[in-house]
């Protein structure tokens, strides 16, 4: 089979259209550079009709909204998730990983939750506190001018509070709290349990007059057919696009590898179309890889060349390591105070009005980093799953009978709305000891090496998901509330879900000044590659109690800053 | 609430919304009311592959005539209808189970296995299976399966069964037009969300607080945003 080699030259090639490809893509195209983006799903627009799941209603699915084809359910708007038929993954014996992919235009942004956190001063310097992991070689100063560009162009909405850690920013209006979030905020404070407005990325307010506003419809998921929450397509590749940006985009396009010449040089990427499953190949002066923290790793582990025997910017061997995820652990209570509601549109946006951001000191507790609460629960639109923790809450009432006929729908009534879900999500600690790595024995269905992962959870995250466990049964005590199910113990890991389940996977190409200790540099530059840059989560030094897609983009903006810089100063050549 | 108030409420509070979200969202081309109207072909917005497989879920058939008969009255007794609302079968609660228990294939040995335990259970009580018992007969056979705190241990794979069957009558119940009606679920049209209506808020002894409140404060909506260089919104 002979590569189809395209004779033209892009400035820059883009692999991945999430956050960090489409910021890459924006960027670099509104400076008049000619980009190609290759994208390994289908086009996706959540305004286009045929592709349209919000608003719809759940008997529309004949499983009712089930998660047995979309992890997320019918209606998520994400294609993928965990398991992808024809593109395995494999684990070594006794470690955990699970890996989400979507695949389409905008990547993991169509469906994630909106949740857009900066890292804190002090997310960037953690060994400097705790003597744990590494230190990013920026600070805060030098991303904050890009989180308040992001800000702006994106919109968010938040509260200024003037927290140390959990910096403000350039916020439209909070919704006001639900019901349930107004027992919450209640019984937060009394447990000394810090909570504020949330920060998602959802336009309560108009910011330009191209992208509508939230009309409370609770599906950020689904895919905003208005545009009034972001995702990578709708807010940073099509208006690039109409703005008059160069924008080839290559959809169904698998990258296999970066090529290199025979001096070692990138000079483009191959790629198998999904569409006649042949090979091409891209040529572009810069190549930025932005297909998500592991699909990067990837790339560059099967990128081997004489020059590269271990892969493509490998020199020091630390491509794939220090691989983490988010900690992430829930409990669900039944709270009697809210049994029997008046019902009325609550819906809200997608996701919580009110969070909590870590609030402790760990010098005082038996374990480093902190975690945020994210809150769940109110008058939601039923789905499948509607009603089968009936069992459980009848419980509390014993001995109360009627657990079919008649008087079944009157207890649906008394329970819906009654449930208030509490849901950890913390920072992990990155170590070289958890990695991926490219399994000899093993490739997809386009021929492309897979990954193996090497994951164990460590004590400090065990004793992390302990203390969750703990705040949440003391925050649902304070609202009289009920906890459904029993707290999971050591035995369970405190609930601790396993590695890659947060969707929050970062660090495989890790920043650094020392090109020994790391992959890239502080511009996501390769060491031994000047020309190709890594903009997704795979540079982050450590994941903060944060979720990684506000740093993600602004970091993204910065490279491509620096790459506009660079290439009109001829360094790329 | 009566089923025809309940409905009432559902029209007025989809009109309102309506009303509202023209009011907001300028570009015609970008509002949901125009993208149902054009999508509504009888699709979810699914994938090639995923259109596929409802489909070929749809064309194959799990289980027998009897299973579904057994089925539809053991769903009814469960939900049966009232002076407003249709009953499970009303609501075609035994075809979703049917095709659940194909798109989920882990439901099928427990949801089969479990209606033969139970017609086994029958024939030893009263000499029949379970759908040719008498209603008092049948009253009697659920009852021991149906709270779980209080059957005795070797009934236990009849109250795992009943559990399952309920859950799924529940949700295929209550994920239909029928059953979000019954639940009087208000949502899922554009609005404006502004606070917990102050009726409900009384009744709860609860309020806003005023410093919370002035930070959600948004009289110009479909303004656009504007911020001084400190971030704050201007407009």
């Amino acid at each position: 089979m002979q590569i189809k080699n395209s004779p033209k030259v892009y400035d820059a090639v883009i692999v991945g259209s999430g956050a960090g490809g489409g910021m890459a893509a924006k960027i670099l195209s509104e400076a008049g550079l000619e980009v190609a983006v290759l994208e390994a799903g289908p086009y996706f627009d959540p305004a286009d009709p045929a592709q349209r799941t919000q608003l719809r209603w759940p008997w529309e699915s004949p499983r009712r909204g089930a998660g047995s084809t979309r992890a997320f359910g019918d209606f998520d708007a994400a294609y993928g998730g965990w398991e992808i038929e024809g593109e395995p993954y494999t684990r070594a014996p006794g470690t955990q990983f699970e890996w989400f992919r979507s695949r389409m235009l905008g990547g993991r942004t169509n469906h994630w939750g909106r949740i857009s956190l900066r890292f804190g001063p002090k997310d960037f310097k953690r060994k400097s506190i705790d003597g744990l992991g590494d230190d990013w070689p920026i600070g805060y100063e030098d991303v904050k001018p890009y989180y308040d560009k992001v800000d702006q162009l994106v919109g968010i909405f938040g509260s200024k509070e003037g927290l140390p850690n959990e910096p403000d920013g350039f916020f439209l209006p909070p919704p006001k709290p639900r019901l349930h979030e107004l027992y919450y905020i209640k019984a937060a404070r009394k447990a000394h349990v810090t909570v504020i407005p949330s920060r998602l990325s959802i336009l309560t307010k108009r910011i330009n007059n191209s992208r509508g506003v939230c009309f409370y419809c609770r599906q950020c998921n689904r895919g905003c057919t208005v545009h009034a929450d972001f995702s990578a397509g709708a807010c940073l590749i099509f208006p690039a696009q109409k703005s008059g940006g160069k924008i080839d985009l290559f959809v169904n396009a698998m990258v296999r590898e970066v090529v290199a010449n025979e001096e070692g040089k990138a000079v483009g990427v191959s790629y198998i179309s999904k569409d006649d499953r042949k090979e091409y190949q891209l040529n572009g002066k810069v190549i930025v890889l932005a297909a998500s923290a592991c699909g990067s790793a990837r790339i560059l582990l099967n990128s081997k060349s004489r020059q590269h025997p271990n892969g493509l910017g490998n020199s020091s061997g630390l491509v794939g390591k220090y691989l983490h995820d988010s900690t992430g652990a829930s409990g669900k209570a039944f709270v009697p105070a809210l049994m029997n509601r008046k019902t009325y549109n609550e819906d809200g946006v997608g996701g919580f009005h009110v969070y909590s951001p870590w609030w402790l000191d760990n010098k005082k507790l038996d374990f480093a980093r902190g975690y945020h609460i994210e809150i769940g629960g109110g008058l939601g639109m039923p789905a499948y799953g509607f009603g089968f923790d009936i069992t459980e809450l009848n419980r509390f009432f014993g001995d109360i009978g009627g657990s079919y006929g008649p008087g079944l729908r009157d207890e649906v009534r008394r329970y819906y709305g009654a449930v208030v879900s509490l849901s950890g999500r913390g920072e992990s600690i990155a170590r070289e000891e958890n990695y991926c790595e490219i399994d000899p024995d093993t490739v997809d269905e386009f021929g492309i090496p897979v990954l193996r992962f090497n994951y164990t959870w460590s004590d400090q995250e065990r004793r992390q998901a302990k203390h969750m466990q703990e705040t949440f049964n003391e925050i649902f005590h304070q609202m009289d509330g009920q906890r459904i199910g029993p707290t999971p113990g050591k035995g369970e890991d405190y609930g601790l879900l396993a590695p890659g389940m947060i969707i929050h996977e970062v660090g495989t190409t890790r920043m650094g000044k020392d090109p020994k200790r790391s992959v890239v540099n502080e511009y996501e530059q390769l060491h031994d590659a000047k020309n190709v840059f890594v903009v997704d989560g795979g540079p982050f030094v450590s994941q903060a109690d944060k979720n990684p897609t506000w740093t993600i983009l602004a970091l993204a903006w910065r490279t491509s800053d620096y790459i506009i810089d660079q290439l009109k100063k001829q360094n790329l050549g | 609430m009566d089923r025809r108030d309940t409905i009432k409420s559902l029209l007025l509070g989809s009109l309102a919304g309506g009303a509202l979200l023209t009011g907001c969202t300028p570009e015609e081309n970008l509002s949901p009311e125009a993208g149902a109207e054009a999508s509504d072909t009888g699709g979810y917005g699914r994938t090639p592959e995923e259109k596929k497989r409802d489909e070929e879920l749809a064309s194959e058939t799990f289980f027998t005539e009897a299973e579904i008969a057994t089925l539809a009255v053991l769903c009814d007794l469960i939900l049966p209808a009232d002076d407003s609302f249709g009953s499970a079968t009303d609501a075609g609660v035994p075809e979703f189970i049917e095709f659940i228990a194909k798109d989920i294939p882990e439901h099928q040995v427990p949801l089969r296995g479990g209606m033969m335990w139970l017609n086994h259970r029958a024939n030893r009580m009263f000499g029949a299976e379970f759908t040719d018992c008498t209603g008092e007969q049948q009253k009697k056979l659920l009852d021991a399966i149906a709270l779980p705190n209080e059957a005795a241990p070797e009934l236990q794979p009849g109250v795992v069964f009943f559990s399952l069957l309920r859950s799924l009558t529940l949700s295929g119940y209550y994920t239909t037009k029928m059953g979000i009606e019954s639940l009087a679920y208000k949502g899922n049209v554009s609005n404006i969300w502004d606070g917990v209506p102050e009726e409900v808020l009384a009744e709860h002894g609860l309020s806003y607080d005023e410093e919370w409140l002035a930070k959600c404060a948004n009289p110009a909506r479909s303004e656009v945003a504007e911020w001084d260089e400190e971030g704050n919104l201007i407009s």
